[in-house]
């Protein structure tokens, strides 16, 4: 090698990579920013202050030990919900099924439980099992709709959609027949675990161990996409699917792969729901945790370890509700009008990317 | 022909640019460039890509506002500030690929490409108008049938006719003759010509062949790097003053010599090959070639033959419908452990869409082939990122690819920058089978040059070669035996030493 320098020109190398990765988050940033700018005009026409309401948010999400670890009980299911929708958009896969996968894998969870707890089964057994089946269960889903879309090119993010319908339904079918518990009267639902088969909380906190789970998942799975080479195919994939091909990369697996990531992360987070929280399978399941992930990944950029902190702070928007709802007097679906309003901005800030002068050092010379 | 009556008072538009300039940004695309078309002259612009050509004519349209400089049509000073502006001075433009709407019929589409469509069409005395119209036309295509039955040549003859339909009267063609056989263009390109010479019409022609420029223009001008750097009458400025005011003073690499009989063992094989289309058409059909190690094939055609569907085929972006392929006898599918057992790599066209991965890096991209073997993957399946950067930055040097750093994203560089970035990670190796498909599409001279002379280099070196171009010319440069695919099928080879270009040129046409 004659001279390395031969073929660059201009900026230096690391200037490159500062800036490039700056770009990642000052976008977001701004769109965040720019939500919360439109958001007060919002409520300024309702005749509120938006100062208080952010500082609300504040108090509800972080001002103590208590609000904290309300905001991080929030943040569990959507750090595992947005690493569902991350890990198959990163091959080019729009799955917005991670509530369906969720309610299902909760659904598995709940119900392979009942039969073990009468027989008394080991607990630890008891919960590798439900976690297995859970998993499984939620990866299932969305495999068809990974399936449907490399056999037949079904557009993934309707059947994922659809798909979730599909779970949704199932779950009641046996939850109001033959998994109902006779007790349940008001609330159909399966017949509680008990508390001898739940998972407790992390020593010296209330939030459950799904947070740790969450937060191990974000960490492997950024390693997976980022530092391995089944990762490096699945981005080459993503990136540019033809090229994927042409390289002789087996697309059809890697797609079914990311799918299954997706649905057993998902499906995990319903393990958690039902092992955690609620004890038993029932509508409560369908919480729009899945939904949120969407615009946790969007804002996250796909990152899996930047789905932590945006995680967080949505569990903090979410955990504040209650507050905001008592002492502003406004409706409870304030915060998902401030919800939609930052997926929008976020939506249109994408345009963005690539546009601004300042993170592409070295262009047009 | 000879009694065609000439057309009803109008005739061709003079125009004139007066140091126009546009410039994006930091990048002055075009740069104080004047020119001068008489009425009724047939005037060829000529330069590379990216000399300026396009950002000239899109500021005649009126796509783009110059940055400085003036448009005089006949005489007056105008301004265009939209394409339908230039529509009503009577500039009309003919673009490279057809726009057409194919399910219409060449009447529907005449009609209703007029600015003042009524809202009920009187179809009857419209067509009544229009045979009219076609009868004072030295050429004619029939009106009543869909866009989508008629041939390249007859598409390429509406989009003029429309154009003089809608009264335009200053032509600008754009690349006119790319999707048409060497008979179709001499032909369309003779009708304008004698249309110019009778002062009907005046014609402003991009191109980059000099055949067409000396075959039928009047005057020329030459851009480059968006300078104008030369021109006059065609008759008096010789090809090769032509091609050096193209190029400058760039260094262009010299073809390494052809070297006669090479050994090798390598061949590739197709047998009864059978391709779809996306809409499950045969796109190829019964295809039996063979090529052999040290020799190149080329595959000529009018685009949309079957070719790049011949091409993903190979490459695994298309299944095989029906048939076989062998690579030294054995069985080969486009797999990565077959492309990695038979040596097998591609140039495809348009890189970007077919080879390189916008988003990621330069030095991810010339990974593609190497990412998971070592030294970038370890245990198979741990990457290695600085093994992947040392690897890239080796190439970029050796390749000369011009690129701020190895972490900048491919799809910031330029088109020959993306190819040759390709070529790196794809001929840096050993190389058996090379698959190659309109490498040299849309480059400057000079990445031309450099591509040429490195698939020359791989055939020297053994490699069987396969090579497929719509550019007659490099078919004919390149290759050592040339096949020609007509409507799917392998319709005519010959060694190049017994191939003519009118003989090909009947093939490709379909005779």
């Amino acid at each position: 090698m004659a001279d390395i320098t031969t073929g660059t020109f201009g900026t230096g190398v690391s200037t490159v990579r500062w800036r490039a990765g700056l770009e990642k988050i000052a976008i977001p940033l701004g769109a965040l920013v720019v939500s919360a700018l439109l958001f007060s005009v919002f409520l300024l026409a309702l005749g509120k202050n938006p100062l208080t309401f952010y500082a609300l948010i504040w108090q509800g999400g972080f001002s103590s030990f208590f609000s904290i670890q309300n905001t991080l009980q929030r943040a569990a299911p959507l750090i595992l919900t947005g690493l569902a929708f991350a890990v198959p958009a990163t091959i080019g896969l729009t799955m917005i099924g991670a509530e369906g996968a969720l309610v299902l894998g909760g659904f598995a969870a709940a119900a392979i439980a009942v039969p073990l707890v009468v027989a008394e089964a080991p607990v630890v057994l008891t919960m590798l099992i439900m976690v297995v089946f859970a998993m499984s269960a939620g990866a299932m889903l969305t495999m068809i709709a990974g399936w449907l879309r490399h056999a037949r090119g079904v557009n993934e993010t309707i059947s994922s959609l659809l798909l979730t319908y599909i779970a949704v339904a199932t779950m009641n079918f046996f939850v109001e027949g033959i998994l109902r518990d006779p007790n349940s009267a008001n609330k159909p639902s399966t017949v509680p675990i008990g508390d001898a088969y739940k998972v407790g909380a992390i020593p010296g906190t209330d939030v459950h161990w799904g947070l740790a789970a969450g937060l191990v998942l974000a960490v492997l799975l950024y390693f997976l996409m980022f530092r391995t080479t089944f990762g490096f195919a699945a981005r080459v994939t993503g990136g540019n699917p033809r090229a994927a091909l042409a390289q002789g990369l087996p697309v059809g697996k890697l797609i079914l792969a990311c799918a299954a990531i997706s649905g057993a992360c998902a499906g995990l987070a319903g393990y958690y729901e039902v092992a955690a929280i609620h004890g038993q399978a029932n509508a409560s399941l369908v919480a729009g945790y899945g939904f949120t992930g969407i615009l946790v990944a969007f804002l996250a950029r796909q990152n899996p370890l930047a789905i932590v902190p945006v995680a967080i702070l949505f569990g903090a928007l979410d955990a504040s509700g209650g507050l905001i709802q008592r002492r502003m007097d406004l409706p409870d679906a304030t915060i998902q009008v401030l919800q939609g309003l930052i997926f929008v901005v976020l939506l249109t800030s994408e345009t963005l990317t690539g546009r601004i002068r300042f993170f592409q050092p070295g262009i047009g010379k | 022909m000879n009694t065609v009556a000439p057309l009803t008072a109008a005739r061709g538009l003079a125009l004139e640019t007066v140091g126009m300039t546009k410039i994006f940004g930091s990048l002055v695309a075009l740069d104080d460039v004047s020119i001068s078309i008489k009425p009724g002259e047939f005037h060829a612009l000529l330069g590379e890509n990216g000399a300026g050509k396009s950002t000239l004519v899109k500021c005649i349209m009126g796509f783009y506002q110059p940055t400085k400089g003036a448009l005089i049509v006949d005489g007056v000073k105008q301004t265009i500030a939209t394409p339908s502006a230039a529509r009503d001075a009577g500039i009309g433009m003919v673009y490279q690929h057809f726009t057409l709407v194919p399910c219409l019929t060449a009447a529907e589409n005449m009609v209703i490409s007029r600015s003042d469509v009524p809202v009920v069409i009187n179809w009857a005395k419209e067509i009544k108008a229009l045979e009219a119209f076609m009868d004072r036309m030295p050429f004619r295509v029939r009106l009543d049938v869909p866009v989508s039955s008629l041939s390249a040549g007859e598409k390429q003859k509406l989009e003029i006719l429309k154009q003089l339909y809608l009264d335009q009267r200053f032509l600008i063609l754009d690349e006119p003759t790319s999707v048409l056989t060497p008979a179709e263009a001499d032909e369309i390109l003779g009708l304008l010509h004698d249309m110019a010479k009778r002062g009907e019409i005046t014609v402003l022609m991009i191109t980059h062949k000099f055949r067409e420029v000396t075959a039928f223009s009047d005057t020329v001008s030459v851009l480059r790097r968006g300078k104008m750097v030369g021109g006059g009458k065609v008759s008096e400025i010789t090809i090769d003053e032509m091609s050096r005011m193209m190029i400058g003073e760039t260094v262009i690499r010299k073809s390494a010599g052809r070297v006669a009989d090479v050994k090798s063992k390598t061949h590739l094989e197709l047998t009864a090959v059978y391709v779809d289309d996306n809409e499950g058409m045969p796109a190829v059909e019964a295809v039996d070639l063979r090529v052999h190690g040290g020799e190149i094939v080329g595959i000529a055609g009018v685009s949309g033959n079957g070719q790049s569907e011949l091409v993903e085929a190979l490459s695994g972006q298309r299944p095989l419908k029906d048939g076989r392929i062998f690579i030294n006898g054995k069985p080969f599918e486009a797999t990565r452990n077959d492309y990695d057992k038979f040596k097998v790599f591609g140039l495809p066209e348009e890189p970007l869409r077919n080879a390189a991965v916008r988003r990621m890096s330069v030095a991810e991209n010339i990974a593609l082939r190497s990412f998971d073997k070592p030294p970038v993957a370890g245990l198979g399946w741990w990457l290695k990122p600085s093994a992947m950067r040392a690897k890239a930055t080796e190439l970029i040097g050796t390749y000369r690819i011009k690129t701020p750093s190895p972490d900048t994203p491919i799809e910031n560089l330029s088109g020959g920058n993306v190819q040759r970035a390709v070529l790196a990670r794809e001929l840096s190796g050993d190389v058996k089978v090379l698959i190659v498909a309109n490498p040299c599409f849309g480059l400057d001279f000079a990445s031309v040059a450099e591509i040429r002379a490195q698939i020359i280099d791989q055939r020297n070196r053994g490699a069987a070669v396969l090579l497929v171009s719509e550019d007659l010319d490099e078919i004919l440069e390149l290759s050592d035996r040339v096949a020609v695919m007509s409507g799917g099928r392998i319709t005519h080879i010959a060694p190049i030493a017994q191939a003519d270009r009118n003989t090909i040129g009947k093939y490709m046409a379909g005779h």
